[in-house]
């Protein structure tokens, strides 16, 4: 008895042995490399040693994030992805999509699970501040709608009252349209989904009245209804939807890249640089041009990035509005609107911070 | 001498020693470990600027959610709602144990009945619901039976059952004033009747003649409660009646079809594995047994009753508890379905609070709170039934 007791504990310590000197082994490699990323490199640094950039995407959100009939990823988030990857590796391939939903994307960016997050995201001051996000400019201004079916005679929220609206979970739409409804005084069910396909699902089946998302979301999900035009979207707006890319708070590096790569691409519109005529620019005149291409300056390099970053990013993946017209412009389904999303000098909210 | 001898014995090979060393040494490596692992979390939070801490847990969580016991709305901090979550867990998670264990019982002895075509359409129930995975028939309940439902202003009815793709409308209890009184009777009619039972049973085996004792405690049951109503002219409870009011129903009570889909997909599921070991256990009890009961003259039934059942359960417990333990981690799949039980309502506090280690943790106890006193309860229950050694 006592000496299988021994013999079991001495099988037991060597097994224990073993597995603690794997775990440490591990834990110190990750150690090492988080040590790192916290003192000296950014991730930016990681990022071009790697090789590939890993961009958190949506894949069920057509024209925003989804996968093409070519079985691509594909949409107006995923070129953005794509820009970063232009900018940083000089190579708008080189990169490694994560589909994500709307409930794991901060844990993923969090754990360093992916290096970016373009995925339809709104930038508030609680992500910002508590989940630990740091934002790049917004790329889509958009405000929350209200789907209902057309025979329905929903006309207003206030016709809403006693309705059952479906949302999907952890996003700030599902906050909205509490505070909203609460304002309006009308009571309603909210009926919160995993998915965005679960919410769908329900509402042509009519197991919900309504279903709330993005105005823009909304657009992009009515083109794939069974009958689109039996469908409306209330006129009402219910919040600020700005959605922009996110990073990982507390690399400054890291978030700049992203940041003026975004501005590059809102920059290059201003000046018409489209990804067609981007090699007839290199020699233009125009210093400020000059400056934003790298042919003059050093800007990339103060970034951490190469000098013709942008025109990679332009070059590779065009600019915003080329970005923009390709995605969800008059050429495709959705048919939407700039308004919001125009350049200031046209009436809308784009504005780039000069490269300078 | 045999003293000398131990004392010259070099102390890694000392047998007493050395367990203790190993041990030592086994402690020291885990905590270190741990300790290890802990401060790798912290300075990974710390990297992104992220503190521990459970102060979020008062805050508003402003999120709404469907359905839930108690009162809830977005304006309660996320404690509630975790409360409402744990809380929802807990429902499917004791009417799941309920159902699949009635249903795991009748499939169980099903297959093992002489008929054949009962015994063979327990064995396709197993296999179809053992065999596939969860997950997908929750999916399959839940898109292909629940959904595609009428709309609720078609509501299929029975009587006033409703069933829409929205859920199920189903009348209700109300309390009543004297429902207090009611629930202290019957309580005392059940213990009663019981303890009747007993006492005849042990009347009719040692005196040799039938003392009807299943029939005596029912009786005493039907008149208790025919005397009470005749006193307090009243029923124990108020029934309230689902009402379409076009939006929704009014009163009795809503089953969402989130919960329907879990509910019975995870009932049909645990079931399965509960008819098997309810087979094993009874089939685990010697066939000797059944023939000596024979040849003492004991009727199949009161030889099942009273000598194959009792030496079956004590067979089928341990597993069982298993079985329950399954079931209730197995509900974390409701949140697939949107059915907001304590995964899905702490993954939208995750995303809303960024508080990931915490929530989880928290979700973790609750899980654990469950489990843990399931176990007790079976091992209390088990303790009762064990084989008396003498």
């Amino acid at each position: 008895m006592k000496k299988s007791f021994s013999l079991t504990l001495s099988i037991l310590l060597v097994l224990v042995l073993a597995l603690a000197g794997c775990s440490s082994k591990t834990g110190s490699d990750e150690d090492g490399s988080s040590g790192e990323t916290s003192n000296s490199s950014s991730l930016l640094d990681t990022i071009k040693e790697r090789g590939t950039l890993k961009a958190g995407i949506n894949d069920a959100l057509p024209g925003f994030g989804y996968i093409g009939s070519d079985g691509e990823n594909t949409g107006f988030d995923v070129d953005f992805a794509k820009a970063v990857a232009a900018g940083v590796l000089g190579d708008a391939t080189k990169i490694e999509f994560r589909p994500l939903s709307a409930t794991d994307r901060f844990t993923a960016v969090q754990s360093g699970e992916v290096d970016v997050l373009v995925r339809n995201t709104t930038w508030t001051t609680n992500r910002d501040a508590e989940v630990g996000l740091s934002f790049a400019p917004v790329i889509f201004y958009d405000g929350q709608g209200i789907m209902v079916p057309k025979d329905s005679n929903i006309k207003t929220l206030q016709d809403l009252e006693g309705k059952t609206i479906g949302v999907e979970t952890g996003t700030t739409t599902e906050l909205n349209l509490a505070d909203q409804m609460k304002a309006a005084g009308v009571n309603y069910t909210a009926q919160t989904f995993d998915n965005a396909d679960a919410v769908i699902a329900a509402y042509e089946q009519g197991s919900i009245d309504a279903w709330t998302t993005d105005k823009s979301g909304l657009v992009s999900r009515q083109s794939t209804l069974q009958d689109p035009d039996a469908h409306i979207i209330l006129e009402e707006t219910l919040s600020k939807e700005p959605l922009a890319p996110a990073v990982k708070d507390g690399d400054e590096k890291w978030a700049d890249a992203v940041t003026w790569i975004v501005f590059a691409t809102i920059q290059a519109e201003e000046f018409g640089i489209t990804s067609q005529n981007v090699d007839d620019f290199l020699t233009s005149e125009n210093p400020e041009i000059q400056r934003l291409l790298g042919v003059e300056g050093n800007l990339g390099e103060q970034l951490g990035l190469s000098n013709d970053f942008a025109y990679q990013v332009i070059k590779q993946v065009g600019n915003y509005g080329e970005i923009y017209d390709r995605n969800l412009g008059p050429d495709t389904v959705f048919k939407l609107e700039r308004t919001q999303n125009a350049l200031y000098s046209d009436g809308g909210l784009l504005y780039s911070i000069p490269f300078r | 001498m045999e003293v000398k001898k131990t004392t010259s014995t070099p102390l890694w090979r000392n047998r007493k020693i050395i367990p203790i060393i190993a041990q030592i040494l086994f402690v020291i490596i885990v905590g270190t470990v741990i300790i290890f692992m802990v401060n790798n979390v912290i300075s990974g939070l710390e990297q992104i600027g992220l503190t521990l801490g459970l102060d979020y847990l008062t805050l508003k969580a402003s999120f709404p959610i469907s359905e839930s016991i108690i009162s809830y709305t977005p304006d309660d901090p996320y404690i509630r709602a975790l409360l409402v979550g744990l809380l929802n867990t807990f429902k499917v998670s004791i009417f799941g144990i309920i159902f699949a264990s009635i249903i795991g019982v009748i499939v169980g002895v099903a297959r093992l009945s002489d008929n054949w075509l009962v015994s063979k359409v327990a064995t396709v129930y197993v296999e179809v619901f053992r065999n596939t995975p969860l997950l997908v028939q929750i999916f399959i309940w839940n898109f292909a039976v629940f959904l595609p439902m009428p709309k609720i202003q078609e509501a299929l009815s029975i009587g006033s059952f409703y069933f829409s793709n929205r859920g199920a409308s189903i009348p209700w209890f109300t309390l009543q004033d004297n429902t207090l009184i009611w629930l202290i009777v019957l309580i005392l009619l059940i213990v009663g009747s019981v303890f009747l039972f007993r006492k005849l049973t042990k009347v009719s085996l040692e005196s040799g003649k039938s003392t009807y004792p299943l029939i005596s405690s029912i009786g005493l049951i039907v008149i208790g409660t025919i005397i009470t109503f005749l006193v307090l002219r009243n029923g124990p409870f108020g029934l309230s009646v689902p009402v379409f009011n076009g939006n929704s129903f009014d009163g009795g009570t809503s089953l969402s079809i989130g919960f329907m889909s879990v509910l019975v997909a995870l009932t049909i599921y645990t079931s399965t594995y509960i008819s098997e070991i309810v087979r094993a256990g009874i089939m685990g009890v010697p066939k000797g047994q059944t023939e000596a009961a024979k040849a003492l003259g004991f009727k199949s039934r009161t030889a099942l009753r009273l000598i194959i059942f009792p030496q079956a359960i004590r067979i089928i417990i341990p597993p069982l508890t298993s079985q329950y333990l399954n079931l209730i981690k197995n509900s974390s799949l409701a949140m697939a379905v949107a059915y907001q039980d304590i995964v899905g309502i702490g993954n939208t506090i995750i995303n809303q609070t960024g508080h990931t280690l915490e929530t989880l943790l928290i979700v973790i106890s609750v899980y654990l709170l469950f489990s843990l006193t399931t176990s007790l309860l079976m091992n209390l229950f088990n303790k009762k039934f064990q084989l008396v050694e003498r």
